[in-house]
């Protein structure tokens, strides 16, 4: 497989992967229990998840490690077993995977807020980073995704802790965004310039958001990092805010609208364009179409 | 300037040293308990209620605020035990069965505590009986309940059908929160009211306690 970064820094345009999470649930993920955990105890569900999205034309798989650090797996009594979950997942994706598409470990929040406004010293957060990032580095990760951040701190940390166990896997950065009358902040008040300046400053190589309200407010947060920042961007949409109808999380974007409105990040361009919470492989398939009749 | 006034301006910068420090020194000059919190912490608090909910500042800042709202708390608290002043409300907060999130409800309780409500935080995973249980025991103006994921969201329902064989829905107001609860669902369930965040829980909780 070609360079990542080369081929992003020529001008390529990557589609990634969508939900794994929200996809777990429909596949019968019960209440209380620990996605990450599948990677151990139901590995074959994570590899066919991850197999439907290469089949839809993922040229980067996310690992089910979303939320993997010891901290976050502590609520459920498996804090020391973060090594060994990360893993597992690295080793479920290359073996739907093999080498055609780029294995990207996925890292996010730790649940935590840190000091001062929260109770946790930054040290914990790095170390409990770190100690995920170097499972999935090791097991073979080709990429790590920082993602669904909320606190510029601790994305810094996050990206830090990456490199400071290898300094050349590429790094991705995408923090989530709310629009306010005021324009797009995150919950924690941090702006899409703060955000392009922290992240790159950290050491993360392409930056972006992912999640977030949807594929519309998404187009219009891309733009602002396109003005913010030269860097390589990537956008992974929500399929719009979940509404419960009958008991049943539904998202509303459709494949095709999401499609039409990647058009609107590939001018910018968006360098990785993928799905977040609720989208599909159907989702992918769509943007695949859209990416490759681009390029053509 | 006047010390109630620097108590609140102190307060909306999140410097809980002074908050303290200018608490302290209210009580020494006999200033009321009432009217240190009224006029100090609570003014204070509301500013900075006001300023968030116009997204003039974030939650990093609130959360400062509240931890100076706690500082000055916890030197009038005694106080307002010795001179039986009451709290503005009490209540019982938890994150629903089978749902180990707690940001959110943590966020919720913070902001509570920092307008001035008396919390009792039941954690998360927290089942009907537990809700109720409390709600009673403690004699609580209102329970809160959160839940991040669809499938717990769910057993919201059960508590509130609970508290309905136990008599006491209707008596104590229920409020609900989380990512994947709306007004809509709060209406269907019968709670109270719905929350968007910690600062509008606080704000509804607040009219509540003012009517009763």
């Amino acid at each position: 497989m070609r360079d990542f970064l080369y081929r992003i820094r020529a001008g390529e345009i990557i589609v990634a992967d969508g939900a794994m999470g929200t996809m777990c649930f429909e596949a019968g993920l019960r209440v209380g229990d620990c996605p990450e955990l599948l990677n151990i105890e139901n590995p074959q569900l994570i590899e066919d998840i991850t197999r439907s999205y290469l089949e839809a034309g993922s040229q980067i798989v996310q690992t089910n490690t979303f939320g993997g650090t010891a901290l976050k797996l502590a609520p459920y009594g498996l804090q020391k077993r973060s090594a060994e979950i990360n893993e597992a997942a690295v080793k479920i994706a290359r073996r739907a995977a093999g080498d055609r598409a780029y294995i990207s470990g996925s890292c996010g929040p730790s649940g935590k807020i840190l000091q001062p406004y929260g109770d946790t010293e930054p040290e914990i957060i790095y170390a409990s980073f770190r100690e995920q990032i170097n499972a999935l580095i090791e097991a073979g990760a080709d990429i790590i995704t920082v993602e669904t951040m909320v606190d510029l701190e601790e994305a810094k940390l996050a990206i830090k802790a990456a490199r400071q166990i290898s300094s050349t896997i590429p790094v991705m950065a995408a923090m989530t965004f709310d629009s306010t009358p005021n324009g797009f902040f995150t919950i924690m008040g941090i702006s899409i310039e703060d955000a392009a300046v922290g992240l790159k400053e950290a050491g993360a190589d392409i930056i972006g958001s992912n999640c977030g309200n949807g594929i519309r407010d998404m187009v219009m947060i891309a733009s602002g990092f396109r003005q913010a920042t030269d860097m390589p961007l990537i956008i992974q949409s929500n399929a719009g805010l979940p509404k419960v109808e009958n008991g049943k999380t539904v998202y509303t974007e459709t494949p095709e609208m999401m499609a039409e409105h990647a058009k609107d990040l590939m001018v910018l361009p968006v360098s990785v364009i993928g799905g977040c919470c609720g989208t599909t492989p159907e989702h992918i398939r769509a943007l695949r179409k859209m990416v490759d009749s681009w390029a053509a | 300037m006047d010390i109630l006034k620097q108590i609140s301006e102190s307060l909306q910068k999140g410097d809980h040293e002074k908050v303290a420090m200018l608490t302290s020194q209210a009580i020494e000059e006999k200033i009321p308990v009432k009217k240190i919190l009224d006029e100090g912490l609570i003014a204070g608090m509301n500013v900075v209620g006001e300023e968030f909910k116009h997204h003039r500042i974030f939650l990093p800042s609130v959360l400062l605020a509240a931890r100076a709202m706690y500082a000055g708390m916890d030197l009038i608290k005694p106080l307002m035990i010795r001179d039986n002043i009451p709290t503005i409300g009490k209540v019982v907060i938890g994150t629903i069965k089978g749902d180990l999130h707690d940001i959110g409800k943590n966020l919720v309780g913070i902001m509570l505590k920092g307008a001035g409500f008396e919390v009792i935080d039941l954690g998360n995973d927290v089942t009907p009986d537990r809700f109720v249980q409390a709600a009673k025991d403690e004699k609580a103006d209102a329970v809160g309940m959160s839940a991040l994921l669809t499938t717990t969201m769910t057993g919201m329902k059960d508590v509130i059908e609970l508290m309905k064989s136990e008599g006491i829905y209707g008596k104590i107001k229920v409020i609900i929160g989380g990512a994947p609860v709306n007004r809509e669902f709060a209406e269907q369930i019968g709670a109270d009211s719905y929350a968007y965040d910690g600062m509008k829980a606080v704000e509804i909780l607040k009219e509540y306690v003012k009517d009763k």
